[in-house]
């Protein structure tokens, strides 16, 4: 065997070693690196009230309600499984709204509604002209039809 | 590949591409930015914030496919002994980083109006902000192993740089699945092997920034190995003269 071939062998080798441990280490990390809790997280596998954590989903359309002092919002969120009502009192960012992503950071209350302390947005991964807007879209074939 | 071990034959095809990957490169470039920034239509939920697209994913490409690069020449200057691996992977690192920084940069700036926020850790930005730090990383080692010559006849940079470079390349599927293993802030991939899900009106633009960066980035490489290459046969130089 020639000294090339050695190295060649050996290279791959510990290439093969590194992304295995990569990927242990990933595979580990899966739980603990999540960005959010997902509604459905929350009933499975129960965050105790007051731990601060943030939440992560869809905000249900018609659940955003506006409290008569004008500055708390009550909304749902929701992940398709599960469903978890939140509340904030502040300014929510300009993306923020109803059938729409959003991450709350903050706390569980006694009762089960999540008191959020900040909002932040996040968008799906469809960007398109404002004359698309309402179609529904598929998300797995990347399809788009007008809504009727 | 060993065709080119020869620096002369290198650089007699080097120089004539640095013009021909940069002028058309720089063009395209800027023709897709000003498309991006006046000719398409604002998107229905971001509205103009959007168009910071078309900088934004060519420079977190190349921040990613410059540490690629570095990783295969890593490979070629450890098992293959390659002269010229070693040149091209320290010519790769400052723009391979400088593009990194663009991308943390501009989805930082991106943020702010649409999430909500400057900065957080989520698994894409934490992911990317890794890349950096291995970037500064490699330029250090490399920088260090060039100055206390080490690697006469590497083209200045160690085998543990190398090493460095071929380990750091587990980051790379980290950084492109982390929207996908973790719940994060930022979305998902939108172009995927089924299609994409940016409309075609918004699309096109990014193909030409893409393709015009990347030819960029290639001539700033060779520019850089031509650099390289020319400071080594300098200080090859001067040491023979030293000895007298």
């Amino acid at each position: 065997m020639k000294a090339k071939h050695q190295r060649l062998i050996l290279a791959l080798a510990a290439l093969a070693a590194i992304i295995g441990a990569g990927l242990l280490a990933v595979s580990a990390l899966k739980d603990e690196a999540a960005y959010f809790y997902a509604p459905n997280d929350v009933k499975t596998k129960g965050v105790e009230p007051g731990k601060a954590i943030r939440l992560g989903g869809m905000v249900v359309k018609g659940s955003l309600k506006r409290a008569a002092n004008g500055v708390t919002i009550r909304f749902d969120v929701t992940d398709g499984k599960a469903t978890v009502p939140a509340t904030f009192s502040g300014i929510a960012p300009d993306l923020f709204k109803e059938g729409s992503g959003v991450v709350a950071e903050g706390a569980f209350d006694g009762k089960g509604t999540f008191v959020a302390t900040n909002l932040l947005a996040k968008h799906d991964e469809r960007y398109m002209p404002r004359e698309l807007e309402g179609m529904s879209y598929n998300e797995t074939t990347h399809e788009m039809k007008a809504e009727r | 590949m060993h065709r080119f071990a020869n620096p002369a034959r290198f650089l007699k095809i080097a120089r004539p591409l640095t013009g021909w990957l940069f002028w058309p490169g720089l063009a395209l470039l800027l023709i897709g930015a000003a498309c991006g920034l006046f000719v398409t239509p604002a998107d229905y939920l971001q509205g103009e914030t959007v168009r910071i697209l078309y900088i934004h994913v060519p420079a977190a490409w190349l921040g990613m496919g410059g540490w690629t690069g570095i990783a295969i020449a890593a490979l070629m200057q450890l098992v293959w002994r390659h002269p010229l691996a070693a040149v091209a992977g320290r010519a790769i690192a400052a723009p391979g980083a400088l593009f990194t920084a663009i991308c943390l940069m501009t989805g930082s700036i991106w943020g702010r109006p649409t999430w909500g926020t400057w900065w957080e850790w989520d698994g894409r930005m934490t992911s990317m902000l890794v890349l950096l730090f291995l970037y500064l990383g490699y330029i250090a080692l490399a920088n260090a192993s060039a100055r206390q010559g080490q690697t006469v006849g590497q083209g200045g940079v160690s085998n543990v740089t190398a090493i460095f470079g071929l380990v750091g390349a587990v980051n790379i599927p980290i950084i492109n699945r982390s929207v996908v293993w973790w719940n994060s802030l930022h979305q998902g991939p939108s172009i995927t092997l089924r299609g994409s899900s940016i409309d075609g009106s918004l699309l096109w633009p990014l193909g030409l920034t893409l393709l015009g960066f990347s030819l960029w980035f290639g001539a700033i490489v060779l520019i850089r190995m031509r650099a390289i290459l020319a400071q080594n046969k300098v200080e090859a130089r001067m040491q023979r003269l030293a000895r007298g």
